[in-house]
């Protein structure tokens, strides 16, 4: 008989340590924060529809039913954004693109985060004259204006596959993140925890890895969510100079530079995947904010 | 502030290299050269391309080329557009003014604006007034810059033709106006792009403005001032304000290659003569002395750039004069 009542007892401490726990403290700050909440379903509407675009899509992206009749078609009930000069119809080129655009600055943002915690925690960690060596080339690329690397590589390389603008998207926007990191880690290494880990043998690799890491990651969060917005105005700005995402991919961007020379005329082309591009960046910029304050173990005002 | 001067200009010569070095570097790893399609004139003789190569030194080895490139950008000679058939010099000189000129505006006019809507902000925390311009500051932080610019022209420009479409001067008109004439001529044609980046910027500084303002509100030495009976008119201007600014101007300082990005783009929508346009037509026809050129100077400007914005801080701020 006393076997049940010591397993409830043992679940109910674990369930009351795990409520206190940080991570778990901030998933509950979060799902509090109306803002946050809205901002998050917007946003799993449009992930939902890039997805599952062939099912939600009205029209296929690239077809050209009547070049001549339906061009630059003004918005009405069978084409609610309009046709395009090609006769293509605007809200399933705008569903389409949400896929390319969203997926390259996810992959994109991914790579850079990675890259970015990677280089700060070497340098973090290990200190001294690595730290500072790493940390000047940390300064010196962060003061070459990116959009300059990429106009030059995407540019001068001309025809661009979809994983090389990725690669090059993702190689250009990690510096921050690792000057970011490479604070936390320098913090967090000087802790108890981290010396007791030292001190009963765990190998270098092992604390980083087990215990400065894991502590270190929230700024790495809140700066991925509040930086993917920006990769995707940058895909989206090089997509409308014509060197991002190619035709016959449809972007945000490129349906944009489509619309662009007929804005006196057929200004849905432009107007409306910039209002998709407006609305998830909004929507990450303000999930961004609230994962920060959630985050934030200074503050105190929620529990 | 000789030292800091120094060690800023130190910097500097070490970022140009840099870029210098990757432009130098992607130039010549990027498939293709200025001759391989001779844009305008059509197709080369594969034998006048050799001579052009050659000509130009193009059929150098690459170490070679690196450091004549290297001896010649330390000289201040940046070579010849083969593009715009001109000295790179002359068409720097033409199109960096334009450039700063749009970005120079913009810059004060967000700089007032943005402190100001900060303070009002962060003076009536959490009113109405501080939520819907929050609302209005996030939509604007999140806009993309050349969509603004499409935007704006086609509110502006064609639903309300008010200012002109693109350019920076009237083809036509120009020549036959007056000194003022001339002038207003070419502020009708600045507020369209220099309002787009107005915005933008703004959003930006406003919103770092009023979060500096509401950590320093939190300093002890706000409570001290309120402690000694000043106003809150007079904690917030005196005190708050003087020692939040700094941080707006190093924000200002460390966004500086983002804004000559959105400078870029904005050029480009409103076919703007200035460095962006520029950047991009010599990249679309290989023009590499422009783009090294370019390059180089996108690089200065960033340098000098964080360079004023870390003197102001220091002229705000005594404690770091001292250092």
């Amino acid at each position: 008989m006393s076997a049940p009542l010591s397993e409830v007892d043992v679940a109910a401490t674990t369930s009351r340590a795990a409520d206190t726990g940080p991570w778990r403290l901030a998933m509950r700050r979060l799902r509090r924060d109306r803002v946050a909440m809205v901002a998050l379903t917007v946003l799993a509407v449009f992930v939902a529809a890039a997805l599952f675009a062939p099912l939600v899509a009205p029209y296929p992206p690239n077809a050209q039913p009547d070049i001549v009749g339906l061009a630059r078609v003004a918005p009405s009930w069978s084409h609610p954004f309009g046709t395009d000069i090609f006769s293509r119809d605007v809200l399933s080129r705008v569903i389409y693109g949400a896929r390319i655009s969203l997926g390259v600055a996810t992959l994109a943002i991914l790579l850079a985060m990675s890259a970015g915690t990677a280089w700060g925690a070497v340098a973090g960690y290990a200190g001294g004259a690595t730290d500072a060596v790493m940390m000047r080339i940390i300064d010196a690329l962060l003061s070459v204006p990116r959009i300059l690397i990429l106009l030059l590589v995407l540019g001068l390389w001309g025809n661009i596959s979809l994983p090389m603008l990725v690669l090059v998207l993702g190689l250009t926007g990690w510096f921050g993140t690792s000057r970011l990191v490479r604070e936390r880690v320098r913090a967090l290494s000087k802790q108890d925890f981290t010396l007791a880990a030292r001190a009963i043998g765990a190998r270098d690799i092992r604390v980083l890895w087990r215990h400065v890491l894991p502590n270190a990651l929230s700024p790495v969060i809140v700066a991925a969510t509040l930086g993917i917005g920006n990769v995707i105005v940058l895909e989206a700005a090089l997509s409308y100079l014509g060197i991002g995402v190619r035709p016959p991919h449809a972007s945000w961007g490129n349906i944009i530079e489509d619309g662009a020379d007929q804005i006196g005329s057929a200004w849905w082309i432009a107007l409306f995947p910039g209002l998709a591009m407006l609305v998830t960046v909004i929507a990450f910029n303000l999930l961004g904010d609230a994962l920060r304050d959630a985050l934030d173990p200074r503050d105190e005002r929620r529990p | 502030m000789r030292r800091l001067l120094a060690a800023r200009a130190a910097q500097a010569v070490v970022v140009v290299a840099i870029v210098a070095t990757i432009v130098f570097a992607l130039t010549h790893l990027a498939p293709g050269d200025p001759f391989a399609t001779a844009i305008g004139t059509g197709e080369l003789h594969p034998a006048q391309r050799e001579a052009l190569r050659a000509r130009y030194g193009f059929d150098r080895p690459i170490a070679e080329q690196y450091v004549m490139y290297l001896r010649n950008v330390a000289r201040g000679d940046l070579g010849w557009s083969f593009s715009r058939s001109r000295p790179v010099a002359e068409a720097l000189a033409t199109a960096v003014p334009n450039t700063l000129l749009l970005m120079g505006t913009a810059l004060l006019l967000s700089l007032a604006l943005g402190v100001a809507a900060g303070l009002v902000q962060a003076a009536r925390r959490d009113s109405a007034i501080d939520r819907g311009s929050s609302a209005i500051l996030l939509v604007f932080y999140s806009m993309p810059d050349f969509w603004l610019a499409l935007m704006m022209m086609l509110a502006f420009a064609y639903a309300l033709p008010i200012f002109p479409v693109s350019g920076m001067i009237d083809p036509v008109m120009h020549e036959y106006l007056g000194t003022w004439g001339r002038i207003a001529d070419r502020a009708r044609h600045l507020v369209l792009p220099a309002t787009t980046l107005t915005l933008l910027i703004t959003a930006a500084i406003a919103r770092h403005q009023r979060a500096a303002l509401l950590d320093a509100a939190r300093a002890d030495y706000t409570r001290t001032a309120k402690a000694k009976g000043l106003t809150g008119r007079a904690v917030l201007l005196r005190h708050t304000l003087r020692n939040s600014i700094g941080t707006t101007i190093t924000l200002v300082g460390l966004m500086f290659p983002a804004l000559l990005g959105g400078a870029v783009l904005v050029e480009t929508v409103f076919a703007w003569p200035g460095m962006g346009q520029l950047a991009t037509s010599a990249i679309t026809t290989r023009d590499y002395s422009l783009v090294t050129a370019a390059a180089i100077i996108g690089a200065v400007m960033t340098v000098v750039g964080s360079a004023i914005a870390d003197i102001l801080t220091a002229v705000a701020d005594p404690r770091l004069r001292e250092r």
